[in-house]
């Protein structure tokens, strides 16, 4: 097939057999993946050679895979030629011009979560300049970040100004042949984030993909970069509490994290997308690849992560502990409802000497749904005096739901010291009488008791993120009982 | 004096066992009575059905609480008009903060009655303050409910719980056993601080120890699901002295 980008329209003209509608504005590709898709991606972007060279090169390899199935999952089969790879973000012409035009169910749910009332409007995908301007705001925080000499941009924007980071840095902690989801993503990959934060820097505030300036719909399959150069420390948010408005189905995305000697990134997570009907009718597939590297010695980077959206969540944050002293952490509340299934965890993989690690997953299942934790430790033959700390306790919410725990530790060195902690509990009906009895009501009994089981987690997120989780699991858990 | 408990011909039980088998009593605000009997003579289960517990099965006879029918409640509804249970064996709930389900609790009966939610600066003044006259160390206010606390101090919660939350009627279960002379005596000093002319108090307990600290103004024996004996507090002292097989010959006899 051609390789030259001026096929381009031939290839956006294939919709029309098809049947869709054209409009000047809209912007996709037909549904369908093949080496002109790729190229056509690459096109639209502007890309420099490199980088489509990279993506084809993903694509050839995955392939060669085969999607995994050791998970503790069950979905029907993902037909990946029914999937488009590329639509641009929609026209504000196309969006509800107002919140008076937003399904009020929604609103409800911003209303119980106490979303402010402005950030509704964003979120529901109303059409920004009939609104608000957002972009003082925004200029404001991209003036402090430049001033420290903080890069943060949308990751379209990185591979065009700052190629050689993207070069050094890109795959370098995932490579593209990682597994079947990164190896898709590494091809097709939508946009995302980079982060680059310079020698000695402290990040002067929490960075959100909020706040980013394009903050316009990056995807289903999301690329995000972060390097933290020595002795620098940042703090990212990642997603929001609010249930997210999104037509795809499957989410694949890959987070690559890279800490130099002494550096520390923390990387916290809300997840909250469609997780499908009672049925489990069109709920989201996650698919996600999240891999710290401590490459530097004496660097740490720490995973928080609140999940309780979609309908098939597959995700493992990891830490490679290269660097020697360095620490990994990962802190997890999951919470799975009606059919939801979750089959996630961690990996933390110690290589350098006097490595630390910690692990605490919460899982709440209620409903039907299935909930896995699945977690790696391992230590490798060099890294004397590594420690692992383990904690996974599961949380039972009526009857028909199950919680399941695969640790796995391969452990090659005799000095090394491994803990790992489990429990499974209900809660019963005597602690649901003795709030009741002191007037609470059942639902508000559950939400105290699911928090303060949680709180492990949630004091490790930043205060108002934590707020919010709180806020969030309730809403997850509502009717959960009773 | 007003009426504020009416229970009349009160048959209970959980699962097929029946064990309430015809009770009756009767309950004036100001007063405080003491229900004692052997273990398995109903106590327990007199004390669950007022609070409201779905596991215990009311097939017939009428609870009136302060004229409305208390059966028709739900228990937090129950709870948030005025009823307090005391606990014989509190239970744990692990990372829930104490001060935090004890606000939650005062707030939700606060709603209940038209008051405005109280703040969390008050909440702390009344609660510190609470904690001093049972001489329970502010700590406890941080610490998960009941989590990891000896009988003594699970007891003590209870009684804190009662003190801040001011029932119109407070059924302690028990709240005596297990404790040592002077959680017995913190425990007493708690009971008879919240006696009050709008107030009733009932004590389910075995022994008559507890009542030589909170003088009760009736005394009714249960036996077989059923009151069979009320009197006076020289009623306590009697059983004190004879046991409950004399109550149980006298019934049958």
């Amino acid at each position: 097939m051609s390789t030259d980008p001026s096929n381009l329209d031939s290839l956006v003209n294939r919709r029309y057999e098809h049947g869709f509608v054209t409009d000047i504005e809209t912007d996709s590709l037909p549904p369908g993946l093949d080496e002109d898709v790729i190229r056509a991606i690459s096109a639209r972007k502007n890309e420099p050679e490199f980088m489509l060279e990279w993506r084809l090169k993903a694509y050839r390899h995955w392939l060669t895979m085969q999607e995994p199935e050791w998970a503790h999952l069950h979905y029907p089969k993902i037909d990946y030629q029914e999937i488009s790879y590329f639509a641009a973000p929609k026209s504000d012409k196309d969006k509800p011009q107002s919140l008076a035009d937003v399904d009020p169910k929604l609103l409800e749910t911003y209303d119980k979560l106490g979303i402010p009332l402005h950030e509704r409007a964003r979120l529901a995908g109303v059409a920004v300049d009939a609104v608000f301007d957002s972009v003082s705001v925004a200029t404001t925080f991209k003036e402090k970040l430049n001033d420290a000499g903080v890069i943060f941009c949308p990751f379209s924007e990185a591979v065009m100004e700052h190629p050689e980071l993207i070069k050094k840095y890109l795959g370098s902690v995932v490579p593209r042949r990682d597994n079947y989801f990164a190896a898709l993503n590494s091809a097709v990959f939508s946009d995302g984030s980079f982060v680059y934060i310079p020698k000695g820097v402290r990040c002067p505030m929490e960075l959100s993909t909020y706040f980013r300036i394009n903050a316009a719909n990056t995807g289903q399959f999301e690329r995000t970069l972060i390097v933290a150069d020595e002795g620098s420390h940042v703090s990212y948010l990642e997603g929001c509490t609010a249930p997210m408005r999104d037509e795809n189905q499957l989410h694949a995305a890959v987070v690559e994290l890279v800490a130099l000697k002494d550096a520390e990134i923390k990387y916290s997570t809300v997840q909250n997308w469609y997780p499908g009907d009672e049925e489990g009718k069109g709920g989201i597939y996650n698919f996600v690849t999240k891999r710290g590297d401590c490459r530097g010695a004496s660097s740490k980077i720490s995973w928080t992560q609140v999940e309780t959206g979609s309908a098939i969540t597959w995700k493992y944050p990891s830490c490679i502990l290269r660097g020697e002293n360095s620490v990994g952490e990962f802190y997890s509340v999951a919470v799975t409802n009606n059919m939801q299934q979750a089959d996630t965890g961690t990996k933390m993989i110690h290589i350098g000497r006097n490595t630390t690690s910690t692990i605490v997953s919460k899982g709440i299942s209620a409903g039907r749904a299935q909930q896995s934790y699945r977690g790696l430790v391992r230590v490798l033959p060099q890294a004397s005096g590594a420690r692992n700390h383990a904690q996974c306790d599961s949380l039972l919410i009526g009857k028909e739901c199950g919680a399941h725990t695969f640790p796995y530790m391969e452990i090659k060195n005799p000095t090394a010291k491994i803990e790992h902690e489990a429990t499974t509990s209900k809660i019963s009906a005597d602690q649901l009488f003795y709030c009741r009895q002191r007037g609470i009501s059942e639902e508000d009994a559950v939400n105290m008791i699911v928090n303060g089981f949680c709180k492990d987690v949630f004091k490790q997120l930043p205060m108002e993120f934590a707020v919010e989780a709180q806020a969030l699991l309730n809403v997850s858990l509502e009717g959960a009982v009773g | 004096m007003s009426n504020m408990l009416e229970i009349n011909n009160l048959h209970a039980g959980i699962g097929e066992t029946q064990i309430l088998n015809g009770l009756d009593l009767t309950v004036n605000s100001g007063e405080i009575h003491a229900i004692m009997g052997p273990n398995g003579s109903g106590k327990s289960t007199l004390a669950q059905v007022i609070a409201g517990h779905a596991d215990y099965r009311v097939s017939a006879g009428t609870v009136s609480y302060k004229g409305e029918d208390l059966l028709e409640y739900e228990p937090e509804e129950r709870a948030r008009r005025g009823i307090f249970l005391g606990f014989q064996y509190p239970v744990e709930i692990p990372g829930v903060n104490n001060a935090y389900l004890l606000k939650a609790a005062l707030n939700a009966k606060r709603r209940h009655n038209g008051l405005a939610e109280i703040d969390a600066f008050e909440f702390l003044q009344l609660a510190r303050k609470k904690m001093s006259d049972l001489g329970m160390d502010p700590v406890f206010l941080n610490r998960g409910v009941n989590e990891g606390f000896s009988g003594g101090e699970k007891k003590r919660n209870e009684i804190l719980q009662m003190a801040m939350l001011e029932p119109e009627l407070a059924i302690l279960d028990e709240t005596d056993s297990g404790l040592d002379i002077d959680a017995l005596k913190a425990v007493a000093a708690g009971v008879n601080a919240l006696r009050d002319p709008a107030r009733a108090i009932v004590l389910v307990t075995h022994y008559q120890r507890l009542l030589d600290y909170v003088e009760p103004d009736f005394v009714h024996v249960l036996s077989d699901g059923k009151i069979a004996r009320s009197g006076d507090k020289s009623l306590a002292l009697e059983l004190e002295e004879k046991g409950y097989e004399w109550i149980r010959e006298a019934a049958a006899g």
